[in-house]
């Protein structure tokens, strides 16, 4: 604030226009978005610089939960990595367990049965039902309807008891093993699914989309907000929703189909502006698109084991190790982390429920990894934000963030 | 249909003895280059108008602490979308000097990709705009992802454990 009650122009033109003195220092302010704040859906920190209520320049720091993954993966045999990461993307942690199992899975050149890549392929779209009905119904709460999270999470609580169902656990999940899955699908799991796909979600779904697609706050608060062309997103390493909804229709499961999905039919929604609305709906049809591949998947789950002879990684059952002088020595030799794992070097990718979600793993033969690298697309794509919302409001900031979907999790790692 | 012998002819024909050691792993062609190479190799992937990797995937580091005079190797990996295939480009740097061109020129996503890679390795990218740390607090004085920082044997028995009962 000016200390007299002089006028002052912002810009040149305004200062010949009305004939008063240029302002000569700018009256910025700092506001601090986050690190804790429920707007920030996580721990990250934005420093703002307004110029009233616009926003000037921001400056990310990230790095609040880093917990270190990649240096505590350096020590443990590969079946206790999966555990880290559960904690990656904790809205959709199958996806991550299964892209880890599929990375030891090339190294060691394992096949999996066809059986339990039909389950895997379930539960990984489970969770990326999981993750987008957050990441949608957050947006509405960060634009100021609280109804349609509530609709949504009662689903979202249904896929968590099919979790249970499988591993037991609920969010940090843990699920499958390197050669498969721990366990096949029980008669109530599938009942679970099969009420979930076909009644219960697509009809919430389709009453949350009625919320929330033409609803006129909606809309004025979102599309043309934190617009992202082809260019910038490839630029900035963008993947997953948040790259098709700026029109360009890359996806993992189809430039390189694993674990079966080149068996299925679905289509790759894409929006046209990649603003925050185009993200929203983008994820929307994937919802759909992912009912649609559960479907089938469950209508043609084959026959057969749901995980591969790998002594060596496979746990023996529980029986045959009292019973049986090899399976003891198996199960001893996993559990210790005694195996010595072939040497190579492996990068695999699986699409998360934020994009590309990659493993490089280098192994020089020993009980862990050698170097273990994730490619985490929160944490690629997050680095666009400062670009996104500058120019823009804070009242805009706050929807373009909850639409990136950034986890605090994967970003920090 | 662009494969990985067609990429070798390509890079090797353009390059020739500026890049080395290629190796194919699971279906990926990485090969090596020297650190002043490495923009006009990425540049020439990236504009090529037959081979458009278009995309860069990743960019990371790796310790190799016996491998002497070339400690650090800074890894990129870049995709072409519309051939469907990825390469991986290794710079390897000694630890006195660990110098490795910015690919920020190229690709606004590099940004963080090095910053992270500079934050555990301490491989100094030179041209990179804010080259600080982002993961790690800002007054650590060392690099943790180096090989010499071991984590703790968790079958080490040199502890006194009659304090604890262990």
């Amino acid at each position: 604030m000016t200390e007299n009650n002089t006028i002052v122009a912002r810009t040149q033109e305004e200062a010949l226009a009305l004939n008063v003195p240029l302002q000569e220092e700018n009256n910025y302010t700092t506001l601090n978005l986050g690190p804790t704040h429920p707007a920030t859906h996580g721990i990250f920190q934005n420093i703002l610089t307004m110029d009233g209520e616009r926003i000037v320049s921001s400056e990310m720091t990230v790095g609040y939960i880093h917990r270190a993954f990649e240096k505590i993966a350096e020590r443990r045999p590969f079946y206790q990595i999966t555990t880290l990461t559960d904690r990656m993307n904790y809205c959709s942690s199958p996806i991550n367990n299964m892209g880890w199992h599929m990375t030891v899975e090339k190294l060691l050149e394992v096949t999996v049965p066809k059986r339990a890549q039909y389950i895997r392929v379930i539960m990984m779209e489970l969770a990326r039902i999981a993750d987008h009905l957050i990441c949608s119904s957050i947006m509405g709460v960060d634009t100021g309807a609280f109804s349609g999270f509530l609709y949504v999470m009662q689903e979202r609580e249904k896929i968590y008891e099919v979790y249970e169902e499988m591993c037991g656990a609920r969010l940090t999940t843990n699920m499958g093993r390197i050669g498969g899955m721990e366990r096949d699908l029980s008669p109530t799991a599938i009942k679970k699914i099969k009420d979930l796909v076909y009644n219960s979600l697509p009809k919430v779904f389709a009453e949350f989309e009625e919320l929330f697609d033409r609803n006129r706050i909606f809309r004025d608060r979102t599309i043309g907000v934190g617009p992202v062309s082809k260019e910038m997103a490839v630029s900035y390493g963008f993947t997953g929703p948040n790259l098709r909804a700026a029109g360009i229709d890359y996806d993992v499961r189809v430039i390189e189909p694993y674990s079966s999905y080149e068996d299925f039919e679905f289509e790759i929604p894409v929006g046209h502006n990649g603003d925050t609305y185009d993200r929203y709906k983008v994820r929307n049809a994937e919802v759909w698109e992912s009912i649609k591949i559960i479907r089938q998947a469950i209508e043609n789950l084959p026959e057969g084991p749901y995980h591969a002879n790998e002594n060596h990684y496979y746990l023996p059952p529980k029986q045959a190790v009292y019973q049986n002088m090899e399976a003891l020595i198996y199960h001893f030799k996993i559990v210790m982390g005694e195996i010595d794992a072939p040497v190579g070097e492996v990068y695999h990718a699986v699409e998360g429920g934020n994009g590309e979600l990659g493993f490089y793993l280098i192994s020089d033969g020993g009980r862990a990894p050698f170097r273990l690298h994730f490619r985490r697309p929160c944490f690629i794509y997050y680095q666009a934000y400062g670009e996104l919302i500058k120019g823009g409001t804070v009242s805009d900031a706050i929807p373009i963030m909850s639409s990136l979907n950034v986890i605090a999790g994967e970003l920090d790692a | 249909m662009i494969d990985n012998q067609r990429l070798v002819e390509e890079i090797g024909g353009q390059f020739g003895e500026k890049v080395h050691r290629f190796e194919e792993n699971f279906g990926i062609l990485g090969f090596s280059t020297a650190p002043e190479d490495l923009l006009s190799v990425v540049a020439f992937l990236k504009e090529h108008p037959v081979l458009k990797f278009n995309f860069l995937t990743d960019i990371t580091g790796v310790h190799f602490p016996d491998n002497t005079g070339a400690e650090f190797c800074s890894v990129c990996l870049m995709h072409s979308w519309e051939n469907r295939i990825r390469v991986r480009i290794k710079v390897f740097v000694p630890k006195e000097n660990p110098v490795v061109p910015s690919l920020t020129p190229l690709f606004d996503a590099a940004n963080w990709m090095e910053r992270e890679t500079f934050d555990f390795y301490g491989i100094l990218y030179s041209g990179h705009p804010n080259l600080k740390r982002i993961l790690n607090m800002d007054d650590m004085d060392y690099f943790p992802m180096r090989k010499e920082y071991a984590l703790e044997d968790p079958t080490r028995r040199d502890k006194i454990d009659d304090l604890f009962g262990r």
